[in-house]
């Protein structure tokens, strides 16, 4: 994706992997909305990023108009091979109605904020142990700390060997890094990928218990269990959906309180500010652009769209809209109304937000808890992942004077 | 005054009843529901309000009586 000329214009060739929005998008979107506000390119075989918050929210609406038949955008127009709407490769998040309301009723018990509270404990333990293995006076609280967090929650509610930590994060990597890759490439990739996912689900249709997989072997839909593809499908998913999005929050807000020593003195010294600081984080630092794609030609917002364009819906976009919310670009700890939409809009609303939300506030309370004061070691040395999801990786934090 | 969640716009954000426990509730799916009939009184109206203006969804009513 880097062998593509910096854009010059991005009204007119907007691209999410082009250095310069990787680095800042902020100032991008702020001028493409008071210029556009539908901005176009010709790159990836042509499409469309809305950059109000009206755009993002018509679209993430708009169901007849645009499939989520793909949602992370490929190299060109897309796949013939990927699987038709309504079903997708990956219900619910690639399903449209009305196939996605079944898909998304079965997983959403699972995630409701009642069996996701419980978890808390749990996770806490968790992040004190990964504190605790932590040395030396500078610590990479992205590589070392936040990246973490997601795939041992998982794992734990999948029920899957605690052993099994190292392999099972090798696994996790090879499916996120082989999102955008050919569809035979992907499957020969995932090969130890389903070998292993397989095994585990044998092994609780012999000795069931209470955990996710379980829960998924023996939800039924309109009396059937689901097919064991399906079952892996869903655990495909949950990855893909659940790990680098909350790792990229929790980098986000380390970094933005290694920046801000007063937000940061605030939250150790008024603990009930959390709740609603953990909203402003989601607003200000939203990890998460999912794509779109166009129906059939037609006149929308403004823009001639042709069957097939790709659509970014930038809900980061979306929370940094003036007309929406008072100081948009300021980042305010105690915002007492914030409607931000970064777990997304309608239908497809993040089914794990509530415990994404539990996991950054966790994640974030240990942390302070353990270092009541810390700032960035070194500026030049952060980087940001690139694509559709937006968190700081390398991310060197000096949590003691030298 | 009344305050109604519309289900047909709810979509399980999450807002309401970590903002206003004591007015609003979750179903088995998530969804956000009234606890009770949604009567307000004097001091929940406030938070009830609190909880309209952080809706993503714009899923929540106030009836002013
Ligand atoms: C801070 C972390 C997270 C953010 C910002 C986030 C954001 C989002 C967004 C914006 C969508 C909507 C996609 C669309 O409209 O196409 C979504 C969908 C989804 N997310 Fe998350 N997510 C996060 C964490 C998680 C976690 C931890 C899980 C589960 C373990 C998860 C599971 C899902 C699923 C299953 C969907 C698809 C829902 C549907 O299509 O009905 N997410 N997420």
């Amino acid at each position: 994706m880097t062998d593509r000329p910096p854009v010059k214009d991005f009204a007119t060739e907007w691209d999410h992997a082009d250095p310069q929005w990787v680095a800042d998008p902020y100032p991008i979107w702020e001028d493409l909305r008071e210029r556009c506000p539908v901005a176009h390119t010709e790159r990836y075989g042509g499409g469309w990023f809305p950059a109000t918050h009206a755009g993002v929210s018509a679209i993430a609406k708009d169901t007849e108009n645009f499939t989520s038949r793909t949602v992370i955008i490929g190299n060109g127009r897309p796949s013939e091979l990927d699987l038709p709407a309504p079903i997708g490769v990956a219900p619910p998040i690639t399903s449209d109605p009305p196939f996605h309301a079944i898909a998304r009723k079965l997983l959403l018990p699972a995630f409701a904020p009642g069996p996701i509270n419980a978890l808390e404990p749990m996770i806490r333990e968790l992040c004190g142990r990964l504190l605790d293995g932590l040395e030396g006076d500078v610590i990479n609280a992205g590589m070392e700390y936040a990246k973490y967090i997601p795939p041992s929650v998982i794992r734990t509610m999948l029920g899957f060997p605690e052993d099994d930590i190292e392999k099972f994060i090798d696994f996790i990597n090879i499916v996120l890094e082989g999102i955008d890759h050919p569809l035979e490439q992907r499957i020969e990739e995932f090969t130890p990928v389903e070998e292993y996912f397989v095994a585990q689900m044998d092994e609780h249709i012999a000795n069931p218990r209470d955990d996710l997989t379980s829960y998924l072997l023996n939800v039924e839909i309109e009396g059937q269990k689901l097919q064991p593809e399906h079952v892996f499908g869903t655990m495909v998913l949950v990855l893909i959906a659940g790990i680098d999005t909350t790792w990229s929050a929790i980098g986000s807000a380390i970094w933005h309180l290694a920046n801000h020593p007063d937000d940061l003195a605030r939250l150790v010294n008024e603990p009930e500010l959390m709740p609603v600081a953990i909203e402003e984080f989601l607003r200000f630092y939203a990890p998460v652009t999912m794509a779109r794609l166009v129906k059939h030609d037609m006149e929308y917002l403004g823009c001639a769209m042709k069957e097939d364009d790709w659509i970014l819906l930038g809900f980061p976009a979306a929370n940094r809209d003036p007309s929406i919310f008072a100081d948009a670009d300021k980042f305010i700890i105690d915002r007492a109304q914030n409607r931000h939409v970064a777990f997304g809009l309608g239908i497809h609303r993040c089914a794990g937000s509530n415990l994404a939300r539990l996991e950054l506030r966790v994640a974030i309370e240990e942390f302070i808890k353990r270092y009541p004061r810390f700032e960035l070691s070194d500026a030049s040395a952060v980087t940001w992942a690139s694509g559709q999801i937006r968190g700081p990786r390398e991310l060197p934090i000096r949590v003691r004077a030298s | 005054m009344k305050v109604s969640i519309d289900p047909a716009l709810c979509q399980g954000q999450g807002r309401c009843f970590s903002i206003a426990p004591a007015i609003f509730d979750f179903d088995d799916l998530g969804n956000g529901v009234v606890i009770g009939d949604g009567t307000l009184n004097a001091e929940s109206v406030a938070l009830a309000r609190l909880a309209q203006s952080n809706c993503p969804e714009h899923a929540i009513f106030i009836e002013e009586s």
